[in-house]
């Protein structure tokens, strides 16, 4: 599960991990549940229908496949399989009945998004030849990821007994078991730093497994520690720089060797703060993962470049 | 830093007064809430009477505004006036339930009241139904509307919008609750024996019926017992929720009403604030502009990535002593593509949507605290672009 705030990139790193562990001839599964279509977006295809695709090729032969998962079709699937309904499924759909049940509970939307991502997993356990060796669920933004995968107790409120209730029952049991892990991704800024520090505490509180933290877009400080001093005391030799610039050749003026000053200055501060949020991460005592900022962007090849660092730090 | 789009005017929307409401959106983590405090906060140091309507703010800027208790009811914040004694500002953080509550203690006689407030199905659809956060953030704007007639409080409400999946939501969630209430499957529902026997067809009623019965067993009989008594509830005591929803929907097409579209300098953010702009065109939404938010900062100086990094390979190349100037251009280099790529991500928005104004916040190093921070953000949303880069 990858879950993280708003606009921390956790698409890119569940698509990065799903890449990463397809190595070697492995098949993943990549999920996502929001009906965004951040998947098809990323892998730069069409908009995914509620079906396994293949949608990659790792180095060494892997496969990622993906399915983009929506409550409605997933009850559809769910009363398919338990009571036979598919066929009354477009009449019930046209009178507003599986949106009507879908939005009628929160909690029974999520059982059944969390519920069709275990009935993946349990495929491992049956040996089916439709097994993946990984499945990467892109999870909800860590506000919500404990309400989320916390079935039981959303259920709970709402049906006692019967099917839905085992069901939930089920789900729980996979979610809570060490073969599943929540990965939090964050930036090194406070707001998204903060949230993953309250979202470890969440999902420690509602007995939910923590995997690890992903640092996403980190950008190396690109002057040396006595460079940064300089930098933050205002002692930048700014004669030595004018003259080393008019070596380099640069026909400059004043404002040329401020602003590089300047931008040394907003660097530094950058890096300290930066430092700061690093050492908050780091003593949630998990495993944390640096990922770069690739630059030109995200496409597939930056795609290949996050997994191939993932594998180098030992995800496997 | 310069867009090659209209400059989005944010002192001439704020002191505007015609424009009573500003609606603050966009895609999750763009900094929608910050934004929605600075500009309440600049028009209110301007001489407006302002309440800003924040959903979920962050906790520190949440004390920044003195917010400590989430009370529903705008508090006023301390040290915030205009010109001349003039202006003010009044803050609240949106707190769905209770606003849930209110909308139905002040429709239905005590006892009524009482009766919805206790029905389970209530207690999941106010607390958790997924829109009605949305919905309440239009009922609460609805009624600070309201309030701001009857008494005067204050003449500009900025409204933050929820962190929701997608910007959209906003405007369709009510619309789904709302349709959702009055559907028709609803109707059938709670009125099993009339609708059963007409206006649907022989299967309809029979996938009805093994339908309803699955529901039953899935969800415990008591569910759809709930639902039913529910809507009979609400139906006696205050009309059509969907008539509702569409009073808040018209007051967002109100001429008086302005909207603020925030992204961040990111594809999907990008993506989102098209699809949102595309939507206020179709649905005749005012439209103020968008601001685009934490942008790399760059441009100042006339010097390229590209000039910068050949430099800079020939000071390497010159020894220790041009190591600092080296790293120096290195980082510049840096700075300039990053800025250039956002740059250039967002051309791609206003190219497609050549009549929206913008205005370009610059990425602060850190994250706002107090008030002064609220002040600088300010500042950089109303600062004019920069006149074009003199040449050499």
């Amino acid at each position: 599960m990858v879950s993280g705030k708003g606009g921390t990139g956790k698409t890119t790193v569940a698509a990065a991990l799903a890449l990463t562990l397809a190595h070697q001839g492995r098949r993943t599964l990549l999920m996502e549940v929001e009906d965004r279509q951040g998947i098809a977006q990323l892998f730069d295809t069409a908009p995914l229908p509620y079906e396994e695709r293949k949608i990659a090729v790792a180095p060494g032969g892997g496969e990622v496949w993906a399915l983009a998962l929506n409550a409605q079709e997933a009850l559809l699937d769910y009363l398919d399989t338990f009571y036979n309904l598919r066929r009354a499924g477009s009449v019930l759909r046209r009178m507003g009945a599986i949106d009507f049940a879908t939005t009628i509970a929160p909690g029974l939307r999520d059982v059944l998004l969390t519920g069709k991502a275990c009935e993946v997993v349990r495929r491992i356990d049956k040996r089916a030849p439709n097994a993946y060796s990984a499945i990467v669920l892109d999870a909800p933004p860590t506000g919500r990821i404990s309400r989320f995968l916390n079935v039981n107790s959303e259920v709970s409120g709402l049906a006692k007994v019967g099917p839905i209730r085992n069901h939930a029952d089920l789900v729980m049991g996979v979610i809570s078991s060490p073969r599943t892990a929540v990965h939090l991704v964050t930036l090194l800024e406070e707001m998204p730093v903060q949230e993953t520090i309250d979202g470890v505490s969440d999902l420690r509180s509602a007995n939910l497994p923590v995997g690890g933290i992903f640092v996403n877009m980190t950008r190396p400080p690109m002057l040396t520690s006595e460079q940064l001093r300089e930098a933050r005391s205002g002692t930048l030799p700014a004669l030595a720089i004018e003259r080393s610039l008019a070596e380099a050749g640069l026909t400059f003026d004043n404002q040329v060797v401020t602003a590089l000053m300047h931008d040394a200055i907003d660097h530094a501060v950058r890096v300290d703060l930066e430092a700061r949020e690093t050492t908050r991460i780091t003593e949630l005592g998990l495993p944390t993962f640096m990922l770069p900022l690739i630059s030109e962007g995200i496409d597939l090849g930056g795609l290949y470049q996050l997994a191939n660092l993932l594998r180098e730090c030992g995800v496997r | 830093m310069k867009l090659n789009a209209p400059n989005l005017d944010v002192d001439a929307l704020i002191r505007d007064r015609s424009i009573t409401i500003i609606v603050c959106t966009g895609a999750g983590g763009v900094g929608k809430t910050t934004t929605a405090a600075a500009l309440a906060l600049r028009a209110a140091e301007q001489g407006r009477d302002v309440c800003v309507l924040t959903i979920d703010p962050a906790k520190r800027l949440a004390q920044a505004m003195g917010l400590s208790v989430l009370d529903n009811t705008p508090r006023l914040v301390a040290g915030v006036c205009g010109p001349a004694g003039t202006g003010s500002l009044h803050a609240m953080m949106l707190d769905m339930k209770r606003t849930f509550d209110e909308v139905v203690e002040g429709n239905a006689d005590p006892e009524r009241a009482q009766a919805i407030l206790d029905n389970p199905f209530y207690q999941a659809l106010s607390s958790s139904f997924a829109g009605t956060q949305e919905y309440m953030a239009m009922e609460k704007l609805g009624q600070l509307r309201a309030t701001a007639s009857a008494e005067g409080s204050w003449d500009l409400i900025v409204v933050d919008t929820p962190p929701s999946r997608s910007a959209l939501d906003f405007l369709d969630a009510p619309e789904r609750l709302g349709s959702f209430l009055d559907g028709r499957f609803i109707r059938i529902l709670t009125a099993p024996a009339r609708g059963a026997g007409r206006g649907i067809g022989k299967l309809a009623a029979f996938s009805f019926g093994v339908f309803t019965n699955v529901l039953n067993k899935i969800l415990g009989s008591q569910v759809l017992g709930d639902v039913g008594s529910f809507v009979a509830a609400i139906d006696t005591t205050f009309g059509g929720f969907r008539e509702r929803a569409d009073a808040t929907y018209k007051l967002l097409q109100d001429s008086g009403t302005s909207f603020i579209v925030i992204a961040a300098p990111e594809r999907d953010a990008l993506r989102e604030a098209a699809f949102f702009v595309e939507r206020l065109k179709t649905d005749a939404m005012p439209l103020a502009g968008l601001v685009l938010n934490r942008v790399q900062g760059g441009g100042e100086i006339d010097l390229s990535a590209e000039q910068a990094t050949a430099s800079a390979e020939r000071l390497e190349k010159m020894g220790e002593d041009e190591r600092l100037t080296a790293a120096l251009l290195r980082l510049h280099a840096n700075r300039q593509s990053i800025h250039s790529r956002q740059l250039h991500l967002a051309e791609r928005f206003t190219a497609a949507h050549p009549g929206v104004a913008a205005t370009i916040v610059p990425a602060l190093a850190q994250d706002v605290h107090d008030l002064a921070g609220l002040r600088e953000i300010g500042d950089l949303l109303a600062k004019k672009p920069d006149p074009p880069t003199r040449s050499r």
